[in-house]
């Protein structure tokens, strides 16, 4: 019924969109003299939202500080409902009638795997500020010529299971002396490439993974999967999730699975997520790009309270992204001397860039993942966070933590006791 | 495990069946097929969440605030959408069911998208009630699963009696056996109407309030919850609200009995496909009178 109702809207959405940017192209002053970036994002999703926002926010701060060599940066938004066709549609608009020099798209692995190909056909740059399915890197490494021109903003699932590995070896097994695991993901294209990582590096670190659960993201009752789990006792749940969140955080509380969960949880780093489950989410780890009151760089605080002073919230995991993403496009602009695509290709792979997150610098052309994010210490970490009494605590690594892992009453730790 | 499917497919099915017991109600009175159903359970259960976290409501408050806007937007869709549809003179008559059929359903996009534009598309939840778990049978059952089957069935029979033992509902009753007689024995069907819709807005708030406190909905979930009604009240029998109500059980425990034993996955299948076979079979439902 979903993708039916969207059909129906989707023309009216187009038409007044079109109104709108034709309203824009005929403002005067907009010719030779700004240079467009597109942002394409569901606006109506919590991790959606901030992506235009946190680019209208760096854009505003770029223009006060003068512009790019006299030129203002104008962001250009598009809401794509998470839909692939729409973002393909909202892309080829962008590029074609309202001339954007580059494009940050998506938090979606679907949606940008299917404008991939596009920058390759339309020549324009696409950064993407939240997906995580190492395919598209790994497209890129098959195809480089055309695709070269999607850069992947965010952490590769890959990535993101190594460090919450890392994060587990810490906090879980030398310090809990855990030994078994059930890997649990939604059957989404970004946990498929996770969980192959899970399965790879969970043994290494001495978690016996016992089971590998995949469900699908329209489930609404976890009973059965919980219990499923239950009867195998773990010492702790390994996540994939994003899609869903609220409602196995709520199921789990309130049937008080007495098994931690710990791993990636996109909708936990959003602060407004102890709201949405009425506070089920305390003692759920996940992990994270940034936290409240974690100066992973200098930039990170000072970025976070103007988010809030302009918008009244805290961004989401890919506002961050997408608010460095326009600063080192238009420094890779500023470096290339110009907007055109093959240079600013060019400029890209050569980014050092102290952002929110930490160090960007893109993996090259000759890695299996180019254009995707180096990972380590010396460039990013990411965070392992806890959310305790409403408030998200960050646990790991120990250099910025600002608390202790601590669970509420109905999780039994086994093989700790 | 046995015992587990018994309690989780209770609890379920008895939500299902005060979901469904108001649209077969609607249907059985007015004829009208509300497709805008799950939209107004939902705009219920984000109401009681708002209520809790903008306005810092207690549960009970919040409840009762989702329960009311349940009320206000059933009445609203009747007003709005429905009754203007039912006197208008530039449709005929034969051709009105599908066009409500279709304003319903619009209707209920319309307020999807108001929800997903004021309060995004991620799933919310309401405060419980009762928290904390208790163990029947060895299995550890939270307590807002058993109360909110309690909840259901109370209001169930509350209906019951309001029907059978009132003489407005008896008015009611009689509406949806023959809408004529009832105008010829001098009752308002116009007022009958009202009643109706106003009942099935409090069985919409307080079957979405009870949703949101046991799973949780998004605006995803407004075409699911509509189709679930839907089935729950074609299997049981277009306007038969006892057919409902049986049909919800065995909707509930095939779902519960498939996520248990084959896969959470496909929880929703085994039901579909007996609705299919049973509209070979039986075309009218299982006690339909149609």
């Amino acid at each position: 019924m979903n993708k039916s109702q969207r059909r129906v809207l989707a023309p009216i959405a187009l038409a007044a969109s079109v109104s709108l940017s034709a309203l824009a192209l005929a403002t005067p002053g907009h010719a030779e003299d700004t240079i467009k970036i597109g942002v394409i994002a569901e606006a109506q999703a919590v991790a959606g939202s901030s992506i235009p926002q946190a680019a209208q926010l760096a854009a505003d701060e770029i223009n006060a500080a003068g512009g790019v060599n006299g030129k203002k940066v104008e962001i250009i938004s598009y809401d794509d409902h998470s839909t692939a066709p729409e973002a393909v549609r909202a892309f080829q608009r962008a590029v074609n009638e309202d001339h954007v020099n580059a494009v940050i798209a998506s938090y979606i692995s679907e949606v940008v795997l299917a404008l991939e190909p596009w920058t390759g056909r339309l020549k324009t740059v696409m950064v993407t500020p939240g997906a995580a399915s190492d395919v598209i890197t790994q497209n890129i490494a098959k195809d480089y010529d055309n695709l070269k021109y999607t850069f992947h903003g965010y952490l590769t699932s890959t990535s993101l299971a190594d460090e919450v590995c890392a994060a587990a070896k810490d906090l879980l097994v030398d310090n809990l002396h855990m030994k078994s695991a059930v890997v649990m993901s939604e059957d989404a294209a970004w946990t498929t490439p996770l969980d192959a990582e899970y399965l790879n590096c969970l043994p290494k670190i001495g978690l016996n993974v016992v089971d590998h659960v995949r469900f699908s993201p329209d489930t609404t009752d976890f009973t059965p999967i919980f219990n499923k789990i239950e009867g195998e006792k773990p010492d702790v749940m390994i996540t994939g999730i994003s899609h869903v969140g609220v409602q196995p955080t709520v199921q789990w509380k309130q049937q008080e699975v007495p098994i931690p969960m710990f791993g990636v949880s996109s909708q936990a780093t959003n602060s407004s997520f102890w709201n949405d489950t009425n506070g089920a989410v305390e003692g759920v780890l996940y992990q994270g790009v940034s936290g409240p009151g974690v100066a992973v760089t200098p930039k990170t605080l000072p970025f976070v309270a103007a988010f809030k002073a302009k918008y009244g919230n805290n961004p989401s995991y890919c506002g961050y992204t997408a608010y460095d993403e326009v600063y080192y496009l238009v420094d890779a602009m500023k470096r290339a001397g110009s907007t055109d695509s093959d240079k600013l290709v060019d400029a890209l792979e050569k980014t050092d860039y102290v952002g929110t997150i930490g160090r960007v610098q893109f993996k090259g052309k000759d890695s299996p993942n180019p254009h995707a994010l180096k990972v380590g210490s010396d460039t990013i970490t990411g965070l392992m966070l806890q959310w305790q009494d409403g408030k998200q605590v960050n646990l790991w690594p120990a250099k910025v933590a600002n608390g202790k892992l601590k669970f509420p009453p109905f999780i039994k730790l086994g093989s700790a006791d | 495990m046995f015992w587990q499917i018994l309690i989780d497919g209770f609890a379920i099915s008895s939500l299902y069946a005060l979901g469904a017991t108001g649209f077969a109600l609607i249907f059985g009175v007015s004829g009208v097929l509300n497709l805008s159903h799950g939209a107004l359970m939902v705009a219920a259960v984000v109401a009681a969440w708002a209520a809790g976290n903008d306005l810092h409501a207690g549960p009970y408050t919040g409840a009762l605030l989702g329960v009311g806007v349940g009320l206000a937007a059933s009445l609203l869709t009747y007003f709005v959408v429905v009754q203007p549809l039912q006197r208008t003179r530039k449709i005929r008559e034969e051709e009105k069911e599908i066009f409500i059929l279709t304003a319903t359903l619009l209707w209920g996009i319309m307020i999807q998208q108001l929800i997903a534009y004021l309060y995004t598309d991620n799933a919310k939840t309401v405060a419980p009630i009762v928290e904390g778990v208790v163990s029947i049978a060895g299995v550890r059952t939270p307590a807002n699963e058993i109360f909110t089957a309690i909840v259901c069935w109370l209001v169930i029979a509350l209906l019951w009696l309001l029907v059978n033992r009132t003489r407005a509902g008896k008015a009611v009753l009689a509406a949806s056996m023959n809408p004529r007689g009832v105008t010829l024995l001098g009752i308002e069907l116009s007022q009958i109407y009202i009643a109706v819709w106003a009942i099935y807005g409090l069985l919409v708030g307080i079957a979405g309030v009870l949703l949101g406190m046991f799973l949780g909905v998004s605006s995803y979930s407004v075409g699911p919850l509509t189709a679930s009604a839907f089935s729950i009240v074609v299997l049981g029998g277009l306007g038969s609200v006892s057919g409902a109500l049986i049909a919800a059980y065995v909707v509930g425990y095939l779902e519960t009995i498939t996520a248990y034993l084959i896969s959470p996955a496909y929880r929703t299948i085994p039901a579909l496909l007996l609705l299919v076979a049973v509209m070979y079979v039986r075309p009218r439902g299982l006690l339909g009178r149609r």
